[in-house]
């Protein structure tokens, strides 16, 4: 029991940087119906930023807002610059938009900071808090980190007029244009709230995986995963997902299935909401009028 | 076909004959490889340039047919030309199945699927209850096959990368022919149909479902009949040589090649085969980046590919003669 209480934590505590990452694929959903492949990598390169900065001296707190904030300029230029000239271009080429965006920045990252791996801090006590014996204090504040993004951009979207404005922007983009929003800044804004939830969740498990530039591969399917059974199109029920793909993935490959068929559990995982419910749990359902 | 373009592929064909008398046995090796992925390329643009389905995971397919190869003449003792029918066989029914799935995936969402797919497979490979089969992390060495004894009674000499190279050849002239009639045919005007408006060629009477499908188990036959050649050519498998990057690749094949073109498969295969190579005196991750530079500036300038802007070219120079 103690084994399966342990497991179930620790699924929830990888669950939670699932969860962030879902969080930052369901933004861009959102606000471009775009699945945004080069996610892990964008939040892999803030986390090397991170690395860096830690490495200069900056103290940990300093450097996480730092990167938080690099990452957020970096997603809006990406915007800008890559993704605006295909906005309206076939799936296939956005699709391989963001394919070279995705062997650019791994490739450039291993460029700049070599393929060895290393290793990053984590800002929690070693020893675990509270005294309890199931989770690590990595692990809680891990979590403890993903509400609070997730508490944030529910008081934004909710209590700000930026938020409002992304939200038209998004459900609507011909009315608020004509109501005066700058849909295609909302846009790029969505972008870089994005890659700075991304830069959290890259910076949440670097301490686990450890760094290299192939590091969020998994991370990125296992999100994918989640995010499609909570409903793309649902922040919540991304969360929820992220959560339950964490949970699912620990214990099954705990006990049922072994280690090496963990990703295994991802690909049945999407598949399955893709065929059986293409909504998810809690997504509006599509109907299109032919 | 027109007489030219007779003329251009008779050249091509006697160059590509020659070619392995000419250049080092290294060479040779790395030619026979453009042969492999170009039968895998035409195997994708089948399925993503013909019938608008993306796919993002083929290195899987590819992986399939190449662990085929490898297990049936490892376990087995099958001869290597064997392999191949029944790599393809089993890629046929795997992409076929994998296809059905696939119907209700559009755009975005297949390419989803397929791309858990791609990153999915290799662990999958490094399986232990499958390790006495597929040798697990260390993979699988095979023995490069020698020239039949046939040849040496003609008073041909051929070395060992120079038979494969002649071997694969045949393979892919085969291959392409067999496409060729396909995609210009019923069904090949059917699949570019569904890409184009899917709900059209439903009321044309069109089984959309079986079409598309089929191109899925057809396109997945291709590659993995490349993988099998692509295991006898390297005389080696292993889990990791087939990971999402490999799926990449061949995506950026079709894209700098030319999408819905046949010979924009050989572009691309030629591509991916030297541009890598000339890169990698740069620096070890260079050749990924000036992979992803070039895609962004084919989907800007180029969408066309290769095949595109050859296309263009002659098109200009004609009008250039018609009215000079």
């Amino acid at each position: 029991m103690d084994a399966f209480i342990h497991q179930v934590l620790a699924g929830l505590a990888t669950g939670g940087i699932y969860a962030s990452l879902a969080l930052a694929l369901v933004m861009i959903y959102q606000a471009t119906h775009l699945v945004n492949f080069a996610q892990g990598e964008l939040a892999m390169f803030a986390t090397y930023i991170a690395w860096s900065l830690i490495n200069a001296g900056v103290p940990y707190w300093a450097a996480f807002f730092l990167t938080v904030m690099l990452a957020f300029v970096l997603g809006v230029i990406i915007e800008r610059v890559v993704i605006r000239p295909v906005e309206n271009a076939p799936v296939l080429s956005v699709v391989v938009v963001f394919i070279a965006l995705l062997v650019i920045l791994n490739s450039v990252t291993g460029w700049i900071f070599t393929y060895t791996i290393k290793t990053f801090p984590s800002p929690f006590p070693e020893q675990p808090l509270f005294g309890n014996k199931y989770m690590s204090s990595h692990e809680i504040g891990a979590i403890g980190v993903t509400l609070v993004v997730l508490l944030l951009l529910y008081a934004f979207f909710r209590f700000t007029p930026l938020g409002l404005a992304m939200r038209a922007a998004a459900q609507n983009p011909e009315s608020s244009r004509l109501v005066g929003i700058r849909v295609g800044w909302m846009l790029a804004l969505g972008w870089g709230l994005a890659a700075a939830i991304g830069s959290v969740a890259g910076m949440m498990v670097a301490p686990i995986v450890f760094l290299d530039p192939n590091m969020m591969g998994g991370i990125l399917l296992y999100a994918f995963a989640g995010a499609l059974v909570g409903g793309i199109d649902n922040p919540w029920g991304a969360v929820f997902g992220g959560f339950l793909v964490g949970v699912l993935e620990n214990v099954l490959g705990a006990f049922v299935i072994g280690n090496e068929l963990k990703l295994a559990v991802a690909l049945v995982l999407i598949i399955g909401v893709l065929t059986v419910k293409p909504s998810g749990l809690f997504g509006k359902v599509h109907v299109t009028r032919v | 076909m027109s007489r030219n373009n007779l003329i251009v592929i008779a050249v091509v064909l006697a160059a590509a004959c020659v070619l392995p008398l000419m250049v080092s046995e290294y060479r040779t090796f790395q030619f026979t490889l453009v042969l492999v992925y170009a039968i895998a390329l035409l195997g994708l643009n089948m399925l993503t340039g013909y019938n608008g389905q993306i796919s993002l995971g083929h290195g899987a397919f590819y992986a399939i047919g190449a662990y085929c190869a490898a297990i049936l003449m490892d376990k087995y003792g099958v001869p290597y030309w064997a392999t191949l029918p029944v790599a393809g066989a089993v890629c046929l029914v795997a992409g076929f199945l994998f296809g059905l799935p696939a119907l209700r995936l559009e755009g975005l969402y297949l390419a989803l699927a397929t791309f858990a797919l791609g990153v999915s497979l290799p662990p999958l490979l490094k399986y232990h209850h499958l390790e006495q089969w597929t040798g697990g992390v260390q993979g699988i060495s095979i023995l490069k096959p020698d020239p039949p004894e046939f040849l040496n009674g003609l008073g041909i000499a051929l070395n060992q990368d120079q038979w494969l190279y002649y071997f694969t050849l045949a393979v892919t002239v085969a291959m392409f022919l067999v496409a060729w009639n396909l995609l210009r045919g019923r069904i090949g005007r059917a699949m570019i149909a569904i890409r184009d408006n899917h709900i059209a060629t439903e009321t044309m009477g069109v089984n959309n479902a079986m079409v598309k499908s089929l191109t899925f188990g057809v396109s997945a036959m291709y590659t993995g009949i490349a993988g099998a050649l692509g295991a006898i050519a390297v005389q080696f498998v292993a889990p990791d040589s087939f990971n999402i990057f490999l799926s990449i690749t061949l995506l950026i094949g079709i894209v700098i090649g030319g999408l819905a073109s046949i010979q924009g498969a050989i572009y691309g295969a030629l591509f991916i085969q030297f541009v890598p190579n000339i890169a990698d005196d740069i620096s070890k991750a260079a050749p990924w980046a000036i992979f992803g530079l070039f895609l962004l500036a084919f989907v800007y300038v180029l969408p066309a590919g290769v095949a595109g802007a050859i296309r263009m070219g002659m098109a200009r120079l004609q009008r250039k003669r018609q009215n000079p």
